[in-house]
């Protein structure tokens, strides 16, 4: 299983690495820019496709690879790669 | 009375923390290694500065699934003292032994600083030894130490009276400037509902010698000491009226 997992700050936590970029991309002549907000992105393989083992997965993206007091998470699969495994 | 130092792999502050306890009459501090599974023979858990696990993910993520984390959360459930300094107090929200977060600074930049802080709560095992609204100075050292918690958990903070320290100017005044990485109400330090967990971004491990600049921090040493002897003098006059 190929999923990529997507963790944001929440809305009420103060984002200052977002807020430095978002000044930069208005110095660097895009005063259009109203906010940016930097998270982390990541790429995880596991063996086996199972809803047990996705279940397993969001366990540990609440428990460690987000911290639910300032962020919020997102698992997204990855379709397999094979089409006509698929059902 | 023996307190355990624990030492995850990227702790560098466990030595000045074994000095400072070292350095006091009645104490003697001993180091932990993260592996071990057992905090039985101390009396109190010390969870010193440092980068844990590099601060990989976040800050204390990864250290909050030490082995040594399970006795550290059964002996703070039983009521023995802990106390986690800088990366310890990161490690201790990661685990969720105190509430709130600890994320970058607002300003983005790593502060290495003396500050003041204002003893809020002069009942707790750790500052009793502290007049209420008196300034204790110590040593700050972080990028990561601006204290986050929602509005529910602040308030809850603020009714049970666990702020236990807020950054103040040299008046004590809690004011804007004197917040040195933009935490919530200028808060320092917490300690968690039943009061005998107590995490703080400065170092008082760096404070614990007049040579160092100010031995404030050894007065938090000095109060857990005495909480200690005091509950368990308690406990043996329990024992023989039983």
């Amino acid at each position: 299983m190929k999923v990529k997992v997507l963790v944001r700050p929440k809305a009420a936590v103060l984002d200052p690495q977002g807020n430095a970029v978002r000044d930069a991309m208005r110095h660097l002549g895009m005063p259009e820019v109203r906010s940016v907000r930097i998270g982390k992105y990541m790429e995880i393989e596991a063996d086996g496709e199972n809803g047990e083992l996705e279940s397993r997965l969001h366990g540990l993206c609440r428990d460690l690879l987000s911290n639910p007091v300032i962020e919020d998470y997102e698992l997204l699969k990855e379709k397999p790669a094979k089409r006509r495994r698929s059902k | 009375m023996k307190f355990a130092v624990i030492q995850f792999p990227g702790s560098n502050c466990d030595q000045d923390c074994i000095a400072a306890i070292n350095g006091l009459e009645g104490l003697r501090a001993e180091y932990v290694w993260h592996k071990e599974t057992s905090l039985d023979n101390f009396d109190a858990i010390v969870l010193p500065g440092g980068f844990a696990y590099g601060d990989y993910l976040r800050c204390g993520a990864i250290a909050r699934f030490s082995p040594i984390m399970r006795a550290v959360t059964s002996d703070a459930r039983a009521g023995k003292l802990v106390l986690g300094t800088c990366n310890g107090f990161q490690i201790l929200c990661e685990a969720g032994l105190l509430p709130g977060a600890l994320v970058r600074n607002r300003s983005l930049r790593f502060v290495c600083d003396m500050v003041a802080t204002r003893v809020e709560v002069d009942d707790s095992p750790f500052t009793h030894g502290c007049q209420k609204g008196s300034l204790l100075r110590l040593p700050i050292a972080h990028g990561e130490g601006c204290f986050f918690a929602n509005a529910e958990t602040l308030r809850a903070l603020n009714d049970n009276r666990q702020v236990i320290l807020r950054y103040a100017d040299s008046r004590g005044r809690i004011v804007p400037k004197s917040n040195p990485n933009g935490s919530i109400e200028n808060i320092a330090g917490i300690c968690n509902r039943e009061r005998n967990v107590f995490g703080l971004m400065p170092h008082p491990d760096r404070a614990s010698d007049a040579r160092l600049g100010s031995a404030d921090g050894a007065k938090i040493f000095r109060s857990m000491m005495q909480t200690i002897s005091a509950n368990s003098a308690t406990l043996e006059r329990a024992k023989q009226v039983a």
